[in-house]
């Protein structure tokens, strides 16, 4: 995928009031001069007659910082401070918000969000600042070039006037076609490290409202009672014990094309929760996941010690002369469990009656398939449905799926109760790690040949698990030749410049629904490849670094970007300088999301004794960054999120049924556990690239390689169930 | 069955059965909601709430063993420390989703009560028990001690 935006998508307003107010956006494909009202743009930014500037955020807020990141294009543009700019979050629509690199659709992932609208936001703020100066330079008789505009003011010479004064002549011009983008020498906003989080007030005195927050009048709570084995379904059910709980309304049973289950109404959460503890029901397993975990892991790992269903990068032919005639091969297997998102604020959703259809109350990822869901199972138009986005707890790619799950839920609850009174669907801790959309489970088996010298002659890399694309609504953008990108990115694709390489994959069978989750295929592939490339420096002798950089020499730009981190980061966690007694450093850099970074882990102890992570350190490129402390705060985030799991975390199968049921068998990355971490961001002049999730690929080999050089190399996740204690 | 309950300094009578979990009484029934629901078996802290001064989870206190105390929630913690507290937490930008933020505040209010100057290892120890799936831990802990040098100011 590229970050060019269209230049297809032209620059314009529409004065909403009877010229009163000034907006500035994007329409989809001609250049029209003044609109009547704002429904025919994308509006990013809007003056108000009393001078009030509001950014219009796109994306959804799950805690990366995009409404901070977002209005501070905004303000920089607009030559004002941070705080002077409200946020309002935009309604779904995808023909007016399509993210450029989502093909169009609505949503947030991929880390995408900076990456699509760096240019769009700046330049609807450099409109709106050249249509105000144009304004005021015009009622002033002066030229332009002497009008300037500062904290909410126009001033030429001794005349001066608040931008609201000019609003309404400002909407009266026409939008200019390429105004001039302020020269990142004078930014005073965008990379300012001391720029503070925009939601830091309400997410700390209690009132920032999430779904679970949701409190209609006459509101009921539904949850669902789930089959306990995936593509299992309901036979019946009886809830005449939940009769006696205070609160139970009433159930019913979901139709077996919505999935196998029964919603459960009650007066309010506790109530339903105990309802649905009450009640019993009969299924049929005879099309479900019957397996357990030993099983499954073990039909992957004999998928990968075969020949592969699809060739990803070269020919196992090939690959196996390189390796016939290299002095050494290296072999290695790998396993990724299962694993559960865990956000912190469980799936909730609420659906109320409206006017005109229905209002949805969302910590909405992808509002372009929520809105389809809704229109699918209530049988109305898209535009009857309002979606209010409100704040996430927490997504890591789990609040959007492909079938919009938990909102076809929420639609059938609302629909099962009557349709005329608000339904709130709530998922328990238990429905979220039982319930499924997991990141899948992959086994990899990668075979290194090596020459005298120590240097890679052929590289047979062979992957096996559940596809997350195949068949679903990007099939057509992400499956090519029967490969899932997702399965093998991050191997086919790396910087490195491997001679002989062969990438084969097999599609893992399960019922078991999975999805993208932190970081996606990289989440497993970058573990495997900073493996092999630690085991390949260590069977050479060679310094893990120099053997890496010996890789990254080719003077692409992908090279040198990898390269620099690389030896940023070794420069930065003194790699070359004596630790402490005790202490091993690993170290691994990965490319994801067009974001470069290197991590170096340094651990006391060993992997009987405990592993105790000391410090971690963490370079990064991500092109210009917009707001530095939302990047550092979100390497941070995404380095425990890959440690934590990769540490202790793994959804296990006894016949179909889910082991885990909370977070005490699901142990989440606790304070202690890390002990620091030191961020630095490399300077760039690059577009900034997303930094949601690309610390989380090198951070658990990175912690691998440190363990690695205390004798244990642990290359089946998670590391505490294969060898690993941890102090 | 009516119980009266004393919150952020407020006598507020509610009606719910023995065995109900203070933590949705507190959100269903008095519509507090900055009390957060993370896991309800007592191993996220995102449901904790002062009682008696004491951070307590919300989720494993039953609504007939509250009866006569003071309990304090997020939208009442209005102390020095927790004012110290929230000046930190924003000078520091600690929050990513917030979920979990209400919970780490009315841990660290609890900590810094009890004990003025925590070590690193100190911060450790006591909050273990508030999970922050946005692994916000690093801020977390100068956050309690950036707290800790405001209140001594
Ligand atoms: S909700 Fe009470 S500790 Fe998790
Ligand atoms: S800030 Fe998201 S769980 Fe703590």
């Amino acid at each position: 995928m590229n970050t060019q935006i269209s230049r297809r998508n032209f620059l314009k307003s529409a004065s909403a009031l009877a010229g009163a107010t000034l907006v500035v956006g994007f329409d989809a494909g001609k250049a029209v001069a003044q609109s009547a009202g704002t429904s025919d743009i994308t509006p990013f930014v809007r003056v108000a007659a009393d001078g009030k500037v509001t950014a219009i955020i796109k994306h959804f807020e799950c805690g990366q910082g995009t409404a901070t990141g977002l209005s501070a294009l905004i303000a920089e543009e607009l030559n004002m401070p941070l705080d002077a700019v409200e946020v309002d979050f935009a309604p779904a629509n995808a023909a007016l918000y399509g993210n450029t690199l989502f093909g169009g659709a609505q949503g947030t992932g991929g880390s995408t969000a900076m990456a699509d609208s760096y240019l769009k936001y700046r330049t609807a703020g450099a409109a709106a600042r050249e249509m105000l100066i144009t304004a005021a330079a015009e009622v002033w008789g002066v030229s332009p070039s002497d009008v300037t505009l500062k904290d909410g003011v126009l001033s030429a010479g001794d005349t001066s006037a608040p931008i609201g004064d000019l609003v309404s002549a400002a909407a009266q011009l026409d939008v200019p076609a390429n105004p001039t983008l302020k020269d990142p020498s004078e930014f005073t906003i965008i990379g300012n490290p001391d720029t503070n989080r925009r939601d830091n007030g309400p997410k700390t005195n209690g009132t920032a409202t999430y779904g679970m927050d949701i409190q209609l009048d006459n509101q009921i709570v539904a949850v669902l009672l789930r089959g306990p084995r995936f593509g299992g379904t309901l036979v019946s059910h009886d809830d005449s014990a939940a009769q006696d709980v205070p609160g139970y309304i009433r159930s019913a049973a979901l139709p077996p094309q919505a999935g196998a289950g029964v919603i459960v109404y009650a007066q309010n959460t506790w109530a339903a929760f105990q309802a649905r503890d009450s009640i019993t029901a009969d299924w049929d397993f005879s099309a479900a996941e019957n397996r357990s975990s030993d099983q499954m892991k073990a039909d992957l790992m004999a998928a990968v010690n075969t020949d592969a269903e699809f060739d990803a990068r070269g020919t196992p032919a090939e690959t196996a002369a390189a390796l016939k005639g290299a002095a050494q091969v290296i072999e290695r297997d790998f396993f990724f469990p299962f694993l559960a998102h865990g956000t912190m604020e469980p799936m909730t959703c609420v659906v109320a009656p409206s006017e005109t259809g229905v209002t949805v109350y969302d910590g909405c990822q992808f509002p372009t398939a929520v809105l389809g869901a809704f229109a699918a199972v209530l049988q109305i138009p898209q535009e009857a449905i309002e979606v209010k986005t409100i704040y996430a707890g927490g997504t890591f790619g789990r609040r959007a799926t492909q079938t919009a799950d938990y909102h076809v839920e929420a639609a059938l609850a609302f629909a099962f109760a009557g349709g005329q009174q608000p339904v709130k669907l709530v998922w328990s801790r238990e429905d979220d790690i039982k319930g499924g959309y997991y990141r899948p489970a992959y086994a990899h088996k990668v075979r290194v040949g090596l020459d005298d010298a120590g240097q890679i002659v052929g590289w047979d890399h062979r992957i096996a698990g559940k596809p997350i694309f195949k068949g679903g609504p990007f099939d057509a953008a992400l499956v090519h030749g029967g490969v899932d990108n997702s399965s093998v990115e991050g191997t086919r694709d790396t910087p490195y410049a491997l001679p002989g390489m062969y990438v084969g994959l097999t599609d893992g069978k399960t019922p078991v629904p999975v999805n993208w989750w932190r970081s996606v295929g990289h989440s497993h592939t970058a573990f495997v490849m900073e493996t092999m490339m630690d085991m390949a420096a260590e069977a050479a002798g060679q310094d893990p670094v120099e053997y890496r950089l010996g890789y990254l020499a080719g003077g692409t730009p992908d090279q040198n970007r990898m390269a620099n981190v690389l030896r940023v980061a070794a420069e930065r966690s003194g790699w070359t300088s004596d630790m402490a007694e005790g202490h091993s450093r690993g170290v691994a850099v990965h490319k994801s999301f067009g974001t470069f970074v290197a991590e170096v882990v340094e651990i006391s102890g060993n992997a009987d004794d405990g592993v105790a992570i000391e410090n971690v350190t963490c370079v990064v490129d991500c092109g210009v960054a917009v707001t530095p402390d939302v990047v550092v705060a979100q390497m941070e985030s995404g380095i425990g999120y890959g440690i934590g799991h990769a540490m202790r975390n793994e959804i296990t199968f006894s016949d179909g049924e889910v082991d885990q049921f909370n977070f005490p068998d699901y142990e989440p990355l606790r304070i202690s556990d890390i002990k620091s971490i030191e961020t630095h961001i490399v300077p760039s002049a690059e577009a900034p690239t997303g930094v949601g999730e690309p610390s989380t690929p090198p951070s658990a080999p990175a912690l691998a390689n440190a363990i690695a050089r205390t004798g244990t190399r642990v290359t089946h996740l998670p590391m505490a169930e294969n060898g690993v204690s941890f102090a | 069955m009516a119980n009266s309950l004393k919150i952020n300094g407020q006598m507020l009578s509610v009606d719910a059965p023995e065995g109900t979990p203070l933590l949705w009484v507190i959100r269903d029934e008095l519509k507090l909601t900055g009390t957060k629901f993370g896991c309800g078996v007592a191993s996220c802290g995102a449901c904790t709430v002062h009682i008696d001064g004491q951070p307590t989870r919300s989720c494993q206190t039953y609504i007939e063993d509250v009866a006569d105390t003071e309990i304090t929630t997020i939208e009442g913690a209005e102390s020095d420390v927790a004012r110290a507290v929230h000046q930190a937490w924003n000078e520091l930008n600690v929050v990513q989703c917030g979920y979990c933020q209400s919970g780490q505040i009315m841990s660290a209010v609890g900590l810094l009560t009890e004990n003025a100057k925590p070590t690193a290892d100190e911060i450790d120890d006591y909050m273990w028990g508030n999970a922050c799936r946005c692994a916000t831990y690093q801020r977390i802990r100068t956050a309690v001690q950036r707290a800790s040098d405001i209140l001594e100011a």
